[in-house]
């Protein structure tokens, strides 16, 4: 169901933003017809074009001043200085994008992530399985147009790409690589794959069809060709949306209230902005980032996902700490 | 200023060697003392290193007087912090002299929250004779005393100590940035992100808070304060930076918390260079008044500012440091860089000020011929008591010979601290772990 949702506005989005000139394979018939792909004349091109590559790195931007804010030591206390500096550039861009218009198609895809993420917690585990069984089922996926994902042992990764990509493709912004080493980490915790979902590529699949697989990919996959242009030309930025997404899920699993806004900052602020509280120990429970979630689902299931990381982090810090204390 | 209009007097003269490169051995901090005879490191490790100079021979005229090690102790150890279940990082983040009273010196020393007050003292004479020990130390029988005898002072070899005569903690929740001892010789600042506090050089129980930026909602809070410093004359007033790119100058005789300043000095930002970075670049890392008290100086991450305090509307002189980087900001963001805080100083007579930059480069500016130089503080590139050779940054599209390109700059050298001596042209450059010290050439 939400697959084709964001099959649907993916194939919209690429019209708009990725039109002539971009190389794709042509399929139709899955995609529901999407007019006015090849018509869009050469002045509004370039105008697009430029458009587009500024929000790019409006939004590589954003990505990265959020990982900075996220990722903090465990051990010694934060830079205030450089954690109010960029929390103002993140507002600062927040509040750009509110002008634009683009923020709330952001916040919509994300509450729309969000929404379906809530109700997939518990099929974390699920998805991990059936992800295995698929990467069997799916043995030689035709790698994606671009060159990073071209393991075909990670079709779970794909998978998890063209939704991404459609997440993105639809607030028409897109992806920054996937690094390669980036695995399959991200793929349970963030949009709650639709086990459906996954039965449906792989039905699709069956076919073997080199055509057909790769509309499959192409459907975010020739967005991406598209991409890989604006993408060659970007700062060496390499954050996925996902990331971001990612680890708002994971600061606020509970279902946020409207407006979406507020809950793109709920867990930045209560993360971040109450020092107070992070001073005063919170500090203690290491944040998760992107790279803990990897972590705690590899090892556990559907555990809560703080303290499996807590162990595993905490370990670490008591030999450091009884060094200290030690005094050696 | 010879030096800065012919540079090639510039002579380097003395190199101190740490082949030993551990995160601990970093400087984190320099500075010459009031009458420029002694000069103090802090490291990371929590050390203090301090260098006095030789007194000048009339047999090695060449050797006008260099520096040489005259104590190490450790200041500051790591401390854990319990409630918070947080490090307290033993990072000396600033040393400042007192001026010399009597024949002891003191200096107060700071890492991220604890202050402390050091005596560094000669000891080159021993008493001997003690009637009721002996020469060990050891405690004689009283039968075995039979007369009395009078100690007496003996040459010993020399030993200088230092020992922490005061300290000052448990005032901050926040990093300490900044301290700066007063004109009265009786009290000091002591700077954190949020706060400033006034204290009694005698009185370690006790801080006075005056000044206090935090806003009552945490979530509100978009400026820090950056540095603080107190006027070279005036000991009632005192200006901080903050992390908006604007100095603030203030009473303390007009009220107890002196949370509204007098004077406020802050350039209106030209909005052709505005990008998301603007704010963050605009960040003043460092200030210092000037030592005749009528100028301030403010570093930025890619400017230096001179103030004339009687003007709060826009500097006097602005200096470009490294404007070459004004188109990495991004990966300059990316790999934290944009975050350096490096620091200023003026020389002695104000018609100089220096700062660092990266690829262990060095800029000075000459403020009256409006010259500027561009140095290296590298022992691959100059030899001891070699001329250092002017550098060159080129930014256009061909390279000179000996001229740096942009991408080829070395991030990870940078030069933050410096000091000048406060009367003659020698200057120490901390580079990463290793401290150099130039003067000019002895003519």
């Amino acid at each position: 169901m939400r697959y084709s949702y964001q099959r649907r506005t993916c194939a919209i989005a690429r019209a708009k933003m990725f039109p002539k000139g971009t190389k794709r394979k042509f399929s139709d018939s899955r995609e529901e017809p999407v007019a006015g792909g090849e018509d869009v004349n050469q002045s509004s091109l370039a105008a697009v074009r430029m458009l587009s590559s500024y929000s790019l790195q409006r939004q590589s931007l954003l990505d990265m001043s959020l990982i900075k804010l996220q990722l903090c030591h465990m051990l010694v206390e934060p830079n205030l200085c450089r954690s109010v500096l960029i929390a103002n550039t993140v507002r600062q861009i927040q509040e750009e994008m509110t002008q634009d218009g683009t923020w709330q198609i952001m916040t919509q895809a994300l509450s729309a992530a969000n929404a379906a993420a809530q109700c997939s917690a518990d099929r974390l585990v699920a998805t991990e399985v059936l992800c295995r069984q698929t990467e069997a089922a799916q043995g030689e996926q035709v790698p994606k147009p671009f060159p990073v994902v071209g393991s075909e042992g990670c079709p779970a990764e794909e998978v998890l790409e063209e939704e991404e990509e459609a997440a993105a493709a639809e607030v028409g912004m897109t992806m920054s690589t996937v690094s390669p080493q980036a695995p399959t980490s991200y793929l349970p915790g963030t949009f709650g794959m639709d086990p459906c979902w996954e039965e449906e590529e792989t039905g699709e699949d069956d076919d073997d069809d080199d055509e057909e697989e790769e509309e499959d990919s192409e459907e975010c996959g020739s967005g991406s060709e598209g991409e890989e242009r604006e993408r060659d030309s970007l700062v060496e930025d390499t954050r996925t949306a996902e990331q971001v997404f990612g680890t708002f899920e994971i600061k606020n699993p509970a279902p946020s209230p409207d407006p979406a806004l507020e809950e793109l900052f709920s867990d930045v602020d209560a993360s971040y902005y109450d020092l107070d509280t992070v001073l005063t120990g919170m500090q203690s429970v290491p944040k998760m980032g992107p790279y803990d979630l990897l972590e705690s689902l590899s090892s556990h299931g559907p555990s809560p996902l703080s303290s499996s990381t807590s162990c595993r982090s905490d370990l670490n810090e008591l030999d450091h700490i009884m060094e200290i204390i030690v005094g050696s | 200023m010879e030096e800065e209009t012919d540079t090639p007097k510039i002579n380097n003269s003395f190199l101190r060697d740490h082949n030993y490169a551990t995160e601990a051995d970093v400087i984190s901090t320099v500075e010459f003392n009031p009458s420029g005879e002694l000069l103090a490191t802090g490291d990371k490790g929590g050390r203090v290193v301090v260098f006095q100079r030789e007194q000048e021979t009339k047999s090695e005229p060449q050797r006008r007087g260099e520096y040489n090690v005259y104590s190490t102790f450790q200041s500051h150890d790591p401390e854990f912090d319990y409630l918070k279940s947080l490090e307290v990082e033993e990072k000396i983040n600033k040393i400042r002299w007192l001026p010399q009273q009597n024949a002891a010196y003191f200096l107060l020393s700071t890492n991220d929250k604890t202050v402390k007050l050091w005596k560094i003292r000669e000891r080159d004479r021993r008493p001997e004779g003690y009637n009721l020990k002996d020469e060990d130390g050891r405690i004689r029988h009283p039968s075995t005393i039979t007369s009395l005898r009078v100690p007496v002072l003996q040459n010993a070899d020399l030993m200088v100590e230092a020992t922490a005569r005061r300290v000052f903690s448990n005032a901050h929740t926040y990093h300490i940035n900044s301290i700066s001892v007063n004109s009265d010789f009786q009290t000091y600042i002591s700077t954190d992100d949020l706060r400033v506090n006034l204290w009694n050089l005698e009185i370690t129980d006790q801080s006075f808070n005056i000044v206090d930026i935090k806003p009552c909602n945490m979530e509100d809070l978009t400026e820090v304060i950056t540095a603080a410093e107190f006027h070279p004359q005036q000991c009632n007033t005192l200006a901080y930076s903050s992390s908006r790119g604007s100095i603030r100058l203030c009473d303390m005789r007009k009220q107890a918390l002196c949370d509204t300043h007098c004077k406020f000095f802050e350039e209106p930002e030209d909005p052709s260079t505005r990008s998301f970075f603007s704010e963050i670049i605009s960040s003043i890392s460092d200030i210092k008044f000037s030592h005749s008290g009528r100028f301030l100086m403010t570093r930025d991450y890619l400017t230096v500012k001179v103030w004339d305090l009687n003007m709060e509307t826009r500097p006097v002189q602005t200096y470009q440091v490294h404007d070459y980087l004004r188109g990495k900001l991004c990966s300059l963001y990316e790999n934290d860089c944009i975050f350096d805080k490096f620091e200023c100083v003026w020389n002695g007579s104000d018609s100089v000020i220096m700062t660092g930059s990266y690829n262990n480069f060095f800029r000075m500016f000459d403020r009256n011929t409006k010259k500027d130089v561009t140095l290296e503080a590298s022992r691959e590139n100059s030899k001891p008591r070699a001329i250092l050779k002017p550098r060159k940054v080129c930014v256009g599209g061909k390279r000179r010979k000996d001229e740096v390109t942009v991408d080829s700059l070395d991030f990870s050298k940078k030069i933050l601290h410096s000091t000048w001596h406060p009367q003659e042209n020698i200057i120490a450059v901390a580079a990463s772990n290793n401290l150099y010290i130039f003067q000019d050439k002895v003519t």
